[in-house]
């Protein structure tokens, strides 16, 4: 038999029991459309947090205290010694290498903020100027930290639109008072709200000096160092320098933790990687129950058209001939309700698209070959067990069953 | 051309051994007039439907057109059933969403005959059995005389060595019968092998040999 009489035979047969047909498709379609969209949904998230980490730069290096892959065996540990803080001089030697374009020197706490009598507990978060161009934040009002000498603990503060809403309600804060777990400081600038930076909410964020934090929190190292490196290419290099530095300063001793940008970037890529597998796999379990409705399907058409069958092999038809037949039939199902499915899928990623545009639920083209590849290979292996049973027909009973 | 020699087949039935062809031997030459004959399970189904290779028996050696078929695997059956094989059934079995001459071209399609080929074959079919009008109507438009025309045109378009009818008339009024056995001794006439299977005596008579089947054996034969 031709391709193409096969082709048309299996069409006809389809089309001879529309509503068969059409609810075989609905099944196969959804299963599809399924994986697509979730698929889709889930390269969407990945893109969403690659894209804000790419935004911070990637040439970002974070240096936090301490080793932590290898504490137990450093000599520090069995002396029994802490590891040495960062310091801000640890910051400064830093910023001095030409790979370096920015350093921030970083510390955290919180504190509660008081001004005539209103009171809310904020988190505080010393650095210096460049904090403000490392982290993509912007300024509503006033002006961001001065730009002068890092041991200068100057009692100034920009504060975060919610803080000064609690604080101070629709007054202005600008060149207004307000006290820090003690301290007297100066309001100099207001964030704006489309500020943003992982990890901290900058709506409710006090800025200080860095200086001034040290002094608020009554420590002299820092929670963190982040270093901005000037190309992206001289990552490896830089992370190189800051190592050596850093053992220099500290009497040999690698006693920091150096973090890229991508690194933290690889680990959620592969986080979400894996979370959209399972949510595909999940859908595909759909197109297998649409593989055994198909099988179901075709079992009932074999019985109806046992009579046809049984013609066919009179007729001269051998038994692969029908069992071609038949899973072109399932084939082609498979086919048309997968194609039917892809369209609903992107549609529904487009509709998503549509309402969340930071989210782009383009659905990746593995997901889209995947789906398909099972839509139509549960088609074909739930197809077999109908096909054989039609193959082996005894063609007499088939024809005398009239 | 057909020779049956010791012929033996026998069913299975809850357990008890049938036996529906008995010892038969049977030779039939080209372009003979035969017509089985018997009483209903005397056999001659059985017999047939082993003449048209959709049954195989338990003993004895069939040859058709001097080869043995009597075990074949099945693409050589299906092979020699497409060829040498034409049947025309009671109940037409025809494939209800196939125009009549979808249905006519049926086996050209199964053997991978190109469109063009299998339309310059029935075409001719259909003119000379009068369907000319009724080609591209599906199965239940047409008459049962129409019906069973479609399924003789059919059983004869790849001009097979026997043409094997198994009760024919039996789904059809009187007047349709007789047309169609018309058109059947009419393509008899033109030197086609023709075996009918009936009950019916006034239409097994008319073929110049006649044989009756008892018991799976063989009761009668007119000559031969």
């Amino acid at each position: 038999m031709r391709p193409l009489d096969i082709l048309r035979f299996g069409l006809m047969s389809l089309g001879s029991n529309r509503v068969r047909t059409l609810l075989m498709l609905l099944a196969m379609s959804i299963g599809v459309a399924a994986v697509v969209l979730l698929t889709g949904i889930g390269n969407g998230a990945r893109l969403y947090i690659v894209d804000q980490f790419a935004s911070l730069g990637t040439n970002l290096v974070i240096i936090i205290p301490g080793r932590a892959e290898t504490a137990s065996n450093t000599p520090a540990t069995l002396v029994g010694e802490t590891p040495r803080d960062l310091t801000l001089e640890d910051a400064q030697a830093l910023s001095r290498s030409e790979l370096v374009a920015r350093v921030a020197p970083l510390n955290i706490g919180e504190l509660h903020a008081v001004r005539q009598g209103r009171e809310r507990q904020v988190p505080v978060l010393g650095s210096t100027t460049s904090f403000l161009d490392i982290h993509h934040l912007e300024i509503a009002l006033g002006t961001f930290l001065p730009e002068e000498d890092w041991d200068i603990a100057r009692p100034v503060c920009v504060i975060g639109p919610k803080v000064h809403q609690e604080l101070f309600g629709r007054e202005s804060a600008l060149g207004e008072l307000i006290r820090l777990g003690g301290y007297r400081c100066r309001v100099i600038g207001i964030l704006g709200s489309e500020g943003r930076s992982l990890g901290f909410d900058t709506q409710e964020l006090v800025i200080v000096p860095v200086a001034f934090a040290q002094m608020l929190y009554n420590t002299s190292g820092l929670f963190r160092i982040l270093v901005e490196g000037k190309d992206p290419e001289t990552l490896p290099r830089l992370k190189k320098h800051i190592t050596e530095t850093i053992a220099k300063r500290h009497h040999g001793e690698e006693d920091v933790t150096i973090i890229t940008q991508d690194s933290v970037l690889a680990t959620f890529d592969k986080i979400f990687k894996t979370l959209t597998l399972t949510v595909a796999g999940i859908a595909a379990i759909s197109l297998v129950v649409a593989g055994i409705l198909i099988m179901n399907v075709m079992l009932m058409s074999v019985a109806q058209r046992t009579a046809e069958i049984g013609l066919c092999k009179a007729l001269g038809a051998t038994q692969g001939k029908i069992m071609t037949m038949l899973v072109s039939e399932a084939l082609l199902l498979s086919a048309i309700g997968g194609v039917m499915g892809l369209m609903l899928g992107f549609a529904g990623a487009f509709g998503i698209a549509q309402v969340y545009p930071e989210l782009k639920t383009m659905p990746p083209v593995w997901a889209v070959a995947a789906a398909m590849t099972t839509a139509l290979g549960t088609g074909f292996i739930f197809s077999l067990l109908p096909a054989r049973r039609a193959a082996r027909l005894d063609p007499i009973r088939a024809l005398a069953g009239h | 051309m057909i020779e049956l020699r010791d012929i033996s087949r026998t069913f299975t039935v809850g357990g008890q051994e049938v036996r529906a062809m008995d010892h038969v031997s049977l030779a039939i030459g080209a372009g003979e007039y035969l017509s089985i004959m018997g009483p209903s399970g005397s056999g001659k189904s059985t017999l047939l439907n082993i003449i048209g290779l959709l049954d195989t028996p338990n003993s004895g050696t069939y040859m058709l057109e001097g080869r043995d078929v009597t075990s074949l695997d099945d693409k050589q059956l299906a092979a020699t059933r497409s060829k040498k094989i034409g049947f025309i059934f009671q109940f037409f079995h025809l494939i209800a969403r196939l125009t009549a001459e979808e249905n006519i071209e049926l086996p050209l399609m199964l053997a991978g005959v190109a469109a063009r080929e299998r339309h310059e074959r029935s075409a001719p079919l259909i003119d000379s059995f009068g369907l000319s009008n009724r080609q591209h109507h599906k199965p239940d438009e047409l008459s049962g005389g129409q019906r069973q025309r479609v399924a003789i045109a059919r059983a004869v378009i790849n001009r097979p060595a026997v043409l094997l009818a198994d009760e024919p008339t039996g789904n059809l009024d009187r007047s349709s019968g007789a047309e169609i056995i018309d058109l059947l001794e009419r393509l008899n006439a033109e030197g086609q092998t023709l075996v009918v299977v009936t009950h019916d005596p006034e239409i097994g008579n008319r073929a110049r040999r006649r044989i009756r089947v008892v018991d799976g054996r063989l009761a009668a034969d007119s000559g031969g």
